[in-house]
């Protein structure tokens, strides 16, 4: 399997990431290695393996529907590029 | 005193302890040596008005029933930290104050240390030699235009050049064990749950783990008690008693059986390295250990695992730097979209989107079964290669590293080599189990070079005891000229 330029330009897309035009031959050189480097995994026949989805031999702990913060919104505000007293802003989505 | 910077965590405790030392003059030790040090790149914050107020603040009541008692400590820059400035080495958190603490970090606090600053690291975790962070690379103590490896390589730099008396890193496929071997430190990666993930900016969170980074093991067990423990807000923290490691350590390791995995040993690795193993496995058979020989059959399919995973994670996990909660925003674009665009794109650096697009790739419609399901299958045969082994021994012996510390620059245009250097360390991850890199000798350039024990789950003190007995016996001395004050 190879990557061209068409496939990783949307997969930026799809990451939401800006891609400049000078720098996609080298992205796409540097992936295809990564990707003959990962495709050694075809090599191994895994039909019968469970995949594996947690390393812990415990299963995710539940806990109360209880309320245990709030009232920060301050402090959630603060790190925020642009913000008006209660509301994170951004550009204009609706016309 | 004008070497206490140069001892131990423990030398030190016992100093201040025995108040031949007081936490402020320690403090000026260090703040010191770190203004010395400035070409080393090790830090992208200090703190050092909060770290004076803090040891006056001890010295004037002492509590020495704590396990860091009076301890200036600086941690990597990827543990959130309450009102001090938090990047993770990248562009994209350049402005970035928590409004919180880190449980690990918390913990120290809670134990008796305060906070000295903030260390460099590769971007957002993700890099073998600190090349990738935004603020530039960290210079390895150990010789000009070395790197001092990743990510954790700010905490490896500043602890082997005596800025700080011990420090903690976070390990995702080997970020504190390849930094620590690369600068003749022991560092040590936890079981995963073992040290909660809360207040950590996240790189791939089945991985990611913190640990301690020090100067003897010994003070890796103080650390390691003092950060541990069980944390409600991490949902895989593991949830049992604490131990104390530090008073539990001892250096009888007659009977146990180390595994010698024979798939460690790889095509074109350093004949020092292997002498080095040669010698470690000497050294733990006088102790009276077994040697056993054992297979570990998929190890090298551990890295392409590691690369589908890793990416995947941290394409979801980093998705939330969208430029309107926190972190950079760009100013350029016509719309909400290419806000977002604009603004991972002038935040993110290459490494970091490389990764991503990785990430999105094997998770995106079409691909899902043959890269991610296929690596999550994968990554089952490699737990279980570890897990029959276990059967049979105590503990798994092996080189940290494949080579020594490099040049700067020597790898960074070809991805897959920088990829490599995690050859020994990426499988312990996949598998969830603790590992403790020790410094075991030098090359023939005089660099340093790491063994790697690898424990069962939540065996963290026997790697500790073997690394401790190992220690004693090896005569490794980590001498370094300070070339940059």
């Amino acid at each position: 399997m190879s990557l061209d330029k068409e496939k990783i330009k949307h997969v930026a897309k799809l990451a939401r990431i800006s891609v400049d035009e000078a720098k996609v031959d080298s992205l796409t050189k540097d992936l295809n290695s990564i990707f003959k480097f990962i495709e050694q995994l075809n090599e191994l026949n895994t039909d019968k393996v469970e995949p594996l989805t947690s390393i812990l031999n415990q299963s995710l702990r539940s806990r109360k529907d209880e309320i245990s913060d709030g009232k920060i919104r301050e402090k959630i505000l603060k790190n925020s590029p642009k913000k008006n007293e209660e509301f994170f802003v951004v550009p204009k989505v609706v016309e | 005193m004008s070497n206490i910077t140069n001892q131990s965590l423990s030398e030190i405790l016992e100093s201040i302890k025995s108040k031949k030392i007081s936490s402020l003059e320690l403090t000026q030790a260090y703040i010191k040596n770190i203004e010395n040090a400035k070409k080393l790149n090790a830090f992208v914050t200090t703190t050092f008005d909060q770290a004076l107020e803090n040891a006056k603040k001890f010295d004037n009541e002492p509590n020495n029933e704590q396990l860091l008692s009076g301890i200036p400590l600086a941690v990597k820059d990827l543990f959130c930290t309450e009102n001090v400035k938090t990047t993770a080495g990248s562009n994209i958190l350049n402005n970035f104050i928590p409004s919180y603490e880190s449980t690990v970090t918390k913990n120290l606090w809670n134990n008796g240390a305060f906070l000295l600053g903030k260390l460099n690291c590769d971007e957002f975790a993700m890099g073998s030699s600190n090349e990738t962070s935004f603020f530039g690379n960290v210079i390895n103590p150990i010789g000009d235009r070395l790197v001092p490896g990743g990510s954790s390589g700010g905490s490896s730099s500043a602890l082997a050049a005596d800025l700080t008396p011990a420090t903690i890193g976070t390990d995702t496929g080997g970020s504190i064990r390849q930094p620590a071997s690369f600068t003749g430190t022991v560092g040590l990666k936890p079981t995963y749950g073992l040290c909660s993930r809360w207040g950590i900016v996240a790189f791939a969170s089945s991985l990611d783990q913190a640990g301690p980074m020090t100067k003897t093991v010994n003070d890796c067990s103080i650390m390691l008690e003092a950060m541990s423990g069980f944390d409600d807000k991490d949902s895989t923290s593991i949830n049992k008693k604490k131990e104390s490691y530090s008073k539990n350590l001892k250096d009888n390791i007659k009977g146990l059986k180390i595994g010698i995995p024979k798939e460690y040993r790889v095509d074109n690795m350093p004949k020092e390295i292997d002498e080095l193993w040669e010698k470690g496995k000497r050294i733990l058979k006088d102790l009276g250990a077994q040697l056993i020989d054992i297979s570990l059959p998929h190890t090298k399919y551990a890295l392409p695992t590691y690369y589908i995973v890793a990416p995947a994670e941290a394409s979801s996990n980093l998705a939330r730097y969208d430029g309107v909660r926190y972190g950079h925003r760009s100013q350029k674009g016509k719309d909400l979209i290419e806000m977002y665009e604009n603004t991972r794109s002038e935040g993110f650096g290459d490494e970091v989107k490389r990764r991503i697009l990785i990430g999105t790739y094997v998770l995106s419609s079409g691909y899902y079964d043959a890269y991610y399901l296929k690596a999550q299958k994968v990554r089952q045969l490699i737990k279980k290669d570890f897990d029959d082994s276990f059967t049979k021994v105590d503990a798994i012996l092996t080189p940290s590293t494949p080579s020594s510390a490099f040049k700067i620059g020597e790898k960074t245009n070809d991805p897959v080599s920088m990829y490599l250097n995690d050859i020994f360390t990426v499988p312990v991850n996949l598998a969830g189990l603790p590992a403790l890199s020790l410094p075991a000798g030098l090359d023939k350039q005089g660099y340093p070079l790491g063994l790697q024990l690898v424990g069962k789950a939540l065996d963290e003190q026997k790697i500790l005891n073997i690394g401790y007995a190992f220690e004693k016996n090896c005569g490794y001395k980590n001498e370094i000229k300070k070339w940059w004050s």
